[in-house]
């Protein structure tokens, strides 16, 4: 019913959080206080590919429940508003599966900065043995 | 159904991301965007069944259809979003100098 919001509310924290984080990385690497290493993945890069699988899952599944009639173009913009049953079904859907969604892709994209980081540390030992 | 083709837009364009000579097409971005909308598709999966049990494997002929139109829908949505950006983002410089040309 409106389970996508629970992702597109992480999604825009994430972004906030990636912007600010962002900034901080430029102003530390113009002020010279931290070595630029090629080998080291930003954190302001992992934290994009997040919130692009979260805007992207978020905006995909809103245009499914435009199909299924369950978004619609005028206010109060979900049709399960409208009465108290779906009201409480719909924000029961978006504790359970809203949140599961949520946790899912953050789980997944924490599994992939690990691997990431592995790869990348991987790649840097070989180059020293090989030195 | 939905889960099923956008898992395999998610697989494709992974593959043409794994084997790009540059990064000028901005595969990456599609990548997210299906496998981001594949993971949210497997929740939802996951509770249908729960509810539904052996029947969630035996949808309706005219329901799996229109699952079908739906995840087609969706692959192309997730194109036009990405060609969008890339026309925007115009990484290769192709949009500029289609539009500097006399």
């Amino acid at each position: 019913m409106a389970c996508f919001l629970v992702s597109a509310a992480e999604a825009a924290v994430v972004t906030a959080v990636e912007k600010a984080e962002e900034k901080k990385e430029m102003e530390m690497a113009e002020a010279g206080e931290v070595e630029v290493k090629e080998t080291r993945i930003p954190l302001s890069r992992k934290l994009k590919w997040l919130t692009w699988m979260l805007w992207g899952g978020a905006g995909l599944l809103m245009f499914e429940h435009i199909w299924h009639g369950e978004v619609v173009p005028w206010f109060p913009f979900l049709t399960a508003v409208s009465n108290r049953a779906d009201a409480i079904g719909m924000l029961q859907e978006m504790a359970t599966a809203g949140v599961g969604m949520a946790l899912l892709i953050t789980l997944v994209w924490f599994v992939m900065c690990k691997a990431a980081d592995r790869i990348i540390a991987r790649d840097e030992s070989e180059a020293v043995h090989r030195a | 159904m939905t889960l099923l083709i956008t898992v395999f837009a998610a697989v494709i364009a992974t593959v043409k991301w794994y084997n790009r000579e540059d990064d000028n097409m901005r595969l990456g971005i599609l990548c997210f965007l299906y496998w981001g909308a594949s993971i949210m598709w497997l929740v939802d999966a996951l509770f249908e069944y729960a509810e539904l049990r052996a029947a969630y494997f035996t949808p309706a002929p005219a329901d799996m259809l229109n699952d079908a139109f739906l995840g087609f829908s969706v692959v192309a949505l997730g194109l036009v979003i990405w060609l969008v950006r890339l026309l925007i983002t115009d990484p290769k410089g192709s949009v500029k100098r289609a539009l500097k040309k006399k």
